[in-house]
């Protein structure tokens, strides 16, 4: 499943995607570390598996979160997308 | 001083059931799913992956007193109790209060569940059209979700919409899709983006002489219409099936299935308890899997 944390505004949308049937492939979930706002948290989903998710307090203000990892310039890979192996995370923005 | 009495149009059937044909004394699982919802509120229990009792009313202000009630209305008659059953999943709106839950479960994930159940495993849309949100759900042969949308911005276009269609024109809400159904010309639909806004365009065009049926008619293509748009963006596959108080209404899915030029599948369930169902159905799977853990 594509869970999508985040919200939409008049500026734009805001959405961090992680596809679920990519994540649980995962052992090691390293986006958790990479992120330097430690926005990313393990959690138990519906289906009892061990997946990445963002957590709650940060939901409706990633566009502020992520600033740093997204300079108006050249954008260098984001933290969190390098260290997803399975390849789950994207960003709509 | 003289009271004068006033029917509610807008009262569906609250009922209750269970198949006095089972013994469930010697079952091995009894699992439950309690869904409580903005509108209404159901229980099932099932018997071994059977379903064998469930309850349907309407809910509550109070989520944890609506879940008890429902809970303790499907065990009526049955000579179980509480106690009996080894795992209770809590799901919809009011999920995280209900009080004798081993767990909470998205209403999305168990609506896929039960659809599947319902169903069965060629279901790949499911439309819950709900009493306050509509979801559309993308699920495999499991009945796990792939990918959903949902509006819950409005009423308009959900149960408690036509709950107020039903009041304001005094039309029964069992009724509601057949009359809506007999019009010699179909109307334009009215406003779709707002129960208000629609409430206010019908009255407008019962006085301009509108019947009631025509009237029914342009709210139930108008929340059809509407749905239309959300289910284009998550991309129909087929099998489609409908959950959710509104699939009842055949005025509503006779003109959402013209505009999709897609049939929904027919269940021997009620439509209205999917939710509790898939709650039970994943109740039925973490038992077996605690039981395995523990063995």
């Amino acid at each position: 499943m594509k869970a999508n944390y985040g919200y939409l505004d008049g500026s734009g949308e805001y959405f961090i995607t992680i596809d679920t049937d990519l994540c649980i492939e995962c052992d090691h979930h390293g986006c958790v570390d990479a992120c330097p706002e430690k926005l990313f948290e393990i959690m138990i989903d519906d289906y009892d598996d061990e997946v990445s998710s963002i957590k709650e307090d940060h939901r409706k203000k990633i566009k502020y979160d992520c600033a740093s990892c997204k300079p108006a310039g050249e954008r260098p890979p984001l933290p969190c997308v390098e260290a997803c192996t399975p390849g789950a995370i994207t960003h709509s923005w | 001083m003289g009271e004068v009495a006033v029917k509610e149009f807008w009262r569906w059937k609250e009922y209750n059931w269970h198949d006095e044909n089972k013994d469930w004394k010697g079952a091995a699982t009894i699992t439950a799913g309690v869904d409580v919802g903005s509108v209404s509120s159901q229980a099932v229990i099932m018997v071994d992956g059977e379903l064998y009792a469930y309850s349907n009313m309407r809910t509550g202000s109070d989520s944890p007193d609506s879940a008890r009630k429902a809970m303790n209305w499907a065990l009526e008659n049955t000579g179980m109790t509480l106690d009996d059953i080894h795992y209770v999943v809590g799901t919809g709106y009011g999920r995280v209060n209900v009080p004798f839950a081993n767990r909470a479960i998205t209403e999305i994930a168990c609506h896929a569940r039960g659809g599947n159940y319902m169903y069965g495993p060629t279901v790949r849309t499911i439309l819950d059209m709900g009493g306050q949100d509509c979801k559309a759900i993308r699920c495999d042969e499991r009945g796990k979700v792939t990918n959903f949308l949902m509006n819950d911005k409005c009423a308009a276009g959900t149960g408690r919409g036509m709950e107020v269609f039903a009041d304001l024109l005094s039309v029964s809400i069992e009724d509601v899709g057949d009359m809506s159904l007999d019009v010699e010309e179909e109307p334009e639909p009215v406003s779709s983006t707002c129960v208000v806004f629609a409430k206010s365009e019908a009255t407008s065009l019962l006085r301009e002489g509108w019947s009631k049926k025509k009237v029914l008619a342009a709210y139930c293509s108008a929340m059809a219409h509407r749905v239309v748009s959300l289910l284009d963006r998550i991309d129909v596959e087929k099998d489609f099936a409908i959950t959710g108080g509104i699939a009842k209404n055949s005025g509503v899915i006779k003109r959402l299935e013209d505009e999709l030029k897609i049939k929904s599948l027919t269940s021997k369930y009620d439509t209205q308890i999917a939710g509790a169902l898939g709650g039970a159905l994943f109740a039925k799977s973490l038992v077996e899997k605690e039981r395995k853990k523990g063995a």
